[in-house]
C-alpha cells in the first residue's frame, strides 16, 4: 500500500510538471527575453514598455549558458530576444547561430554603425566606458587625466595598479581592443607590463578595485564608469568613490574604450513583431532616458543627455573602434591573458 | 530466487526481472546528462590542451589538488573529531552540539564566503579594529592572512561541508556496539588507541562516504572559487567554455575532474577490499559515555563550539543584521512565491530522488550485474559536476527530444508540439534528481548493505516476493536512512543555483535565484534577507535530521 501511495505521488509530480509546460509562452501579446543582465537593471524599462503597448515581457535571467539553451531549443525556442552586456556574449550568440538579422530603419538610424552588427545580428542599446580610477591623494589629477591605456604598462606604476581577473569579459574586451589597435605582439608585451605593475593578484569586481585604492593597496584601477555612480548611491561605498578620481583614458589618442549593453533577435523568435516593437522602444527617447538616469549608462541615441552625474564627469572622446573588429580579437586576448599568467598576479 | 513470484504474477513489481529493467531505466535516465556532457566533450571547437598545457593547466591542477586535500583533511578532522566527542564522551553542552554541529549545512558556501570577505578584508571590522588598536596606517604595516586565497577557500568549504562527515561518522559511532570499545579498553588500550585502532576503522566506510560527498561538492562549486579568484579546474571549465567560447573544451575539463573523483573512489575501494563491515548485532546496548576530566571537558566544548560558531553563528548573525537594516530595500512582494517555489521543488525532488534511488539500489541488490551497477555508478557522478555544466547535459538531450518529437508530430499529424520538456519546472526537477542522486543512492546503498542477507532470505522463504520483502522488511528497517537522504537533498535543493538559473521557465524564481541577482553584483546587504530565509528553511530539516539520528542510530545511512 505504501507502493500505491508513492505511485500516486509520482503521478502527481508528473502532472505538476506537465501543467507547467505549455503555460510558458503561447498567449498573443507577449515577448520573451533571455537575459544575461540582472533583472533589476532592465525591469523598469520592460514595465514602461508594457504600460505603453500592453505587451507583456517574460524574462529568464541566467549568468551563463543561455546561448547553449537557445541552441538546444532550436527552432522551437520560445525566446525572441537575447539581452546582454559586453560585445563578447553578443558575438558568441551570433557565432552560435542562434540569432537572425534584423533590418529596421529606426534601429539603423538611431544606433551608430560601429555599435551594431553590419547585418543586424546585434544592436547596442547603451554604452559603458572602461575608465581609470586614480587615487585622489597619490595621483595628481593632471597626471591622471593624461593617462592612456598604454601608460598602464609603464614601470613607474610598478606595484600600484589593481584590476579584476584578466579573463573577465570587460577586461577581455579592452585587451582585444588593444590587439585590434596595436597588433598581437605589442599588445602582449603591454599586457605583461600591466601584469608586472599589479599591486596584487587580480580579484573581486570593479568596485573592489576602487575600494583597494581607498585602502591604499593601489593607486590606479581599471573599472567601468557606472560603478562610480553605484558607489556614490551606497552609504558605505561612497567613501570608496570619494577616494578616487574617474578619468577617461586616451584623450590625446584614439579615445576611451567603449563597450555596450545590447540585444539580438533569436533565430526562432515566435513573437517577431512584438520583439521589434520592444527593440524600437528601448532605443526610443523614454527608454534611453531611463537607462541614462537609472543605470547611469551612456545612451546611444543622439540628443538624449547622460545623467547629471555623468555630465559632471565632463565630455570626453570615445574610441570609434568597430566593436565587431574588437570582438574578432577576443580569442587572441584570452590566449594572451593565459600566456602572460595575468591572473597569477605580479609575482610570476 | 524466484520464490513467491509465481503466485503473484499479476501484481506490480513482483518479479526480479521487472526490478532489473526498471533499475536500468532509472540509472540510464539519471546518467543521461553525464553522458551528454561526455558527448559535448567529443566536439570541442578547437583543441584546448596544448594551450592550457603550456600556460595555466598546472596552476589549475595544483590549486585543485591543494583545495581538495585541504577540504578532505579539514572536514575529516572536524567531522570525525566532533562526532567522536558527542557520541562517546560527556561534556558541557553535548546535547546541544549534537544537533548544532549540523547547522552549517544550511548555509550556501558562497554566501558564507561573501560574509567572511566583508569581515576579514582590509576595510572590514576586524582589520579596522586591529589598526585602531595598534596604530597601523596601511596594509603595508602589518601582515594579515589573505581571505581570497586557496587557504581561504579551504576554510570556507571546510566550514560548510564538514557536517557531511560529522553526520555520517556520528551515526557510525553510535551504531558501533559499545561492547567493542569496552573490550578494547579492558584489553589495556587507552582512549586514543581505542579510537584509532578500533572505532575509526569500523567507522571508515561512513567517514569515506562523508568525505567523498564533501569533495564532490568542492569540485562542483564555482561561486566560491570564482569569488576568491582561486584558479581551480572548475574555474578552468568556465574559462574555456565562457571566455574562449569552447563548450566542448570546458566539458573535457569537467570530465577530467570526474576522473579525479572516480580515481579517489577506486583507490579507497581497492584498499578496503575484502573487508566487510556488517553490524555485529542487530540490537545492542549503547556504551556509557565517558566522563571527561575537569579541564578536558571544556576543551571538548570549545572544539565543538568553534565549527558551529564559525560555520553558522557568525555568518548567520551578519546576515541577520543586514536583513534587519536593509529590510525595506530587500523585501519583495513576490517573496512568498519564491519561498513556495523553493519549498515545493525541494520537497518534490527529495521524495522523487529517494524513491528512484531506493528502486535502483534494491534492483542492484536483487540481481546486480556489471551493467546495472556500472550505470548506477555513473548516475551518482552528477554531484561532482558543476551545476551549469550539468544543466548543459540536460538542455541538449531534452532539446533534441523535443525537436525530434515536434518534427515527427508535424510530419505525421501536422501539429506542432513545440518544447515539451525544455524550459519547464520538470526539467529543473530532473536536474535536481541528477545532481543530488549520489546523496540518496549512497545512503540507500549503505543502508541496504547493513541489512544482513539472512533477513531477506527468511522473508523470501516465508513466501514474500521482492516487492513484499522491500516494503515489509527493508523499508521499515531503513526508515532513518530514507528520512536522512530526503532531508539532505531538501537542504541542497534549497541552496542550488546554477542549474536552476539556466533551466527554469520564464518569470520563475526561487529564493536562491532571487538572492543571486544581488549576490552576483556583490550586494550582500540586499541579498541577506533571502539568504537568511534559505538558511532558516534549511534549519528545519537539520533539526529533523537530528531526531532521526538520535532515535535509532543504526538506521541512518
Amino acid at each position: 500500500m505504501l507502493g500505491g501511495r508513492i505511485g500516486r505521488g509520482i503521478a502527481g509530480l508528473v502532472l505538476l510538471g506537465l501543467s507547467v509546460v505549455g503555460s510558458a509562452a503561447h498567449a498573443g501579446d507577449e515577448v520573451n527575453v533571455y537575459s544575461y543582465r540582472e533583472p533589476f537593471l532592465i525591469q523598469p524599462m520592460f514595465d514602461a514598455f508594457t504600460r505603453e503597448t500592453g505587451i507583456k515581457v517574460n524574462v529568464v535571467f541566467a549568468n551563463k549558458g543561455l546561448v547553449e539553451r537557445l541552441k538546444a531549443e532550436g527552432r522551437n525556442s520560445p525566446a525572441d530576444l537575447i539581452f546582454t552586456v559586453d560585445i563578447g556574449r553578443l558575438t558568441d550568440a551570433v557565432d552560435g547561430g542562434v540569432t537572425q538579422a534584423v533590418r529596421n530603419e529606426t534601429l539603423e538610424r538611431v544606433i551608430p554603425a560601429s555599435m551594431r552588427h553590419p547585418a543586424g545580428h546585434w544592436f547596442g542599446v547603451t554604452q559603458r566606458a572602461r575608465v581609470i580610477y586614480a587615487s585622489k591623494d597619490r595621483v595628481p589629477l593632471e597626471e591622471a587625466r593624461a593617462l592612456s591605456y598604454q601608460d598602464l604598462a609603464d614601470p613607474k606604476w610598478r606595484g600600484r595598479i589593481c584590476t579584476r581577473a584578466g579573463d573577465h569579459a570587460y577586461n577581455v574586451a579592452l585587451f582585444a581592443a588593444m590587439i585590434a589597435k596595436h597588433g598581437e605582439a605589442q599588445a602582449k608585451s603591454w599586457l605583461a607590463g600591466l601584469r608586472d605593475n599589479l599591486a596584487r593578484k587580480p580579484q573581486g569586481n570593479d568596485r573592489a578595485q576602487v575600494k583597494a585604492i581607498m585602502e591604499g593597496q593601489c593607486d590606479l584601477a581599471l573599472g567601468n564608469h557606472y560603478y562610480y555612480a553605484l558607489m556614490l548611491q551606497n552609504e558605505e561605498q561612497s567613501a570608496w568613490a570619494a577616494s578616487a578620481n574617474i578619468v577617461f583614458p586616451d584623450q590625446d589618442g584614439d579615445g576611451t574604450h567603449m563597450n555596450i549593453s545590447g540585444f539580438a533577435m533569436t533565430g526562432a523568435a515566435p513573437n517577431r513583431e512584438n520583439a521589434i516593437k520592444l527593440m524600437e522602444f528601448l532605443v526610443g527617447e523614454l527608454a534611453q532616458k531611463m537607462y541614462a538616469e537609472q543605470n547611469n549608462e551612456y545612451p546611444l541615441r543622439a540628443g538624449v543627455e547622460p545623467s547629471g552625474l555623468l555630465q559632471s564627469f565632463g565630455d570626453f572622446k570615445r574610441a570609434d573602434q568597430s566593436l565587431a573588429d574588437v570582438a574578432a580579437k577576443r580569442p587572441a586576448a584570452i590566449r594572451l591573458v593565459n600566456e602572460v599568467h595575468y591572473n597569477a598576479g605580479p609575482s610570476s | 530466487m524466484h520464490v513467491g513470484a509465481a503466485h503473484n504474477k499479476t501484481r506490480w513489481l513482483t518479479g526480479e526481472g521487472t526490478w532489473h529493467v526498471g533499475g536500468l531505466l532509472i540509472a540510464c535516465a539519471v546518467a543521461l546528462p553525464i553522458v551528454a556532457v561526455a558527448w559535448l566533450a567529443i566536439f570541442p571547437s578547437e583543441n584546448i590542451w596544448p594551450h592550457l598545457f603550456e600556460t595555466v593547466l598546472w596552476g589549475y591542477i595544483d590549486n585543485t589538488v591543494r583545495l581538495m586535500a585541504g577540504v578532505a583533511i579539514g572536514s575529516v578532522v572536524i567531522g570525525v573529531g566532533t562526532a567522536w566527542l558527542v557520541s562517546t564522551t560527556e561534556f558541557p553542552g553535548r546535547r546541544i552540539f549534537q544537533w548544532a554541529l549540523m547547522l552549517p549545512l544550511a548555509a550556501p558556501t558562497y554566501i558564507v564566503a561573501y560574509v567572511y570577505t566583508d569581515l576579514l578584508e582590509f576595510a572590514g571590522p576586524v582589520q579596522s579594529a586591529l589598526r585602531g588598536m595598534f596604530g597601523w596606517q596601511s596594509a603595508r604595516d602589518y601582515w594579515f592572512p589573505e581571505i581570497r586565497s586557496v587557504g581561504g577557500a579551504i576554510t570556507m568549504m571546510t566550514l560548510t561541508l564538514y557536517p557531511y562527515v560529522y553526520l555520517l561518522s556520528r551515526a557510525a559511532f553510535l551504531e558501533q556496539a559499545g561492547v567493542t570499545r569496552e573490550v578494547s579498553r579492558t584489553l589495556g588500550a587507552g582512549p586514543w588507541r581505542t579510537f584509532f585502532r578500533v572505532a575509526l576503522p569500523l567507522a571508515r566506510p561512513a567517514v569515506v562516504v562523508g568525505m567523498t560527498l564533501a569533495l564532490m561538492e568542492t569540485l562542483n562549486d564555482f561561486g566560491t572559487v570564482d569569488f576568491f579568484a582561486v584558479r581551480t579546474l572548475t574555474a578552468g571549465v568556465f574559462n574555456v567554455w565562457l571566455t574562449m567560447g569552447n563548450v566542448g573544451g570546458g566539458a573535457q575539463i569537467a570530465l577530467v575532474m570526474l576522473g579525479f573523483v572516480v580515481l579517489l573512489i577506486l583507490l579507497e575501494r581497492l584498499e578496503r577490499r575484502r573487508r566487510r563491515y556488517h553490524a555485529l548485532a542487530t540490537r545492542h546496548r549503547r556504551a556509557s559515555r565517558q566522563r571527561l576530566g575537569p579541564r578536558t571537558r571544556w576543551v571538548a566544548t570549545l572544539a565543538c563550539l568553534l565549527p558551529v560558531a564559525l560555520g553558522f553563528v557568525v555568518p548567520g548573525a551578519v546576515l541577520l543584521r543586514n536583513a534587519v537594516v536593509f529590510a525595506e530595500e530587500s523585501w519583495s512582494s513576490r517573496f512568498p512565491d519564491f519561498a513556495i517555489n523553493s519549498l515545493v521543488l525541494a520537497a518534490g525532488s527529495a521524495v522523487l530522488c529517494v524513491v528512484l534511488a531506493t528502486f535502483l539500489a534494491y534492483a542492484v541488490r536483487l540481481r546486480g550485474g556489471a551493467l546495472l551497477s556500472g550505470t548506477a555508478r555513473i548516475a551518482s557522478l552528477g554531484y561532482a559536476v558543476p551545476g551549469a555544466v550539468l544543466a548543459l547535459g540536460i538542455l541538449n538531450p531534452f532539446g533534441a527530444f523535443d525537436n525530434a518529437f515536434d518534427g515527427w508530430m508535424r510530419d505525421t499529424l501536422g501539429v506542432s508540439t513545440g518544447l515539451l520538456l525544455s524550459g519547464t519546472v520538470a526539467a529543473v526537477m530532473f536536474a535536481y534528481v541528477v545532481r543530488f542522486f549520489a546523496l540518496s543512492y549512497g545512503a540507500l546503498e549503505s543502508g541496504l548493505g547493513r541489512i544482513k542477507p539472512s533477513m531477506e532470505m527468511a522473508a523470501r522463504t516465508l513466501g514474500e516476493g521482492p516487492r513484499g520483502t522491500l516494503f515489509r522488511v527493508h523499508l521499515p528497517l531503513m526508515k532513518g536512512t530514507l528520512v536522512t537522504a530526503a532531508l539532505l537533498i531538501f537542504v541542497d535543493v534549497m541552496k542550488e543555483l546554477p542549474a536552476t538559473l539556466l533551466l527554469r521557465p520564464f518569470n520563475f524564481d526561487t529564493l536562491a535565484t532571487y538572492v543571486y541577482q544581488f549576490g552576483s553584483s556583490e550586494q550582500l546587504e540586499l541579498s541577506s534577507l533571502g539568504a537568511l530565509s534559505i538558511v532558516a528553511v534549511g534549519l528545519v530539516p537539520v533539526v529533523l535530521l537530528n531526531q532521526t539520528v538520535a532515535r535509532d542510530p543504526s538506521e541512518v545511512m
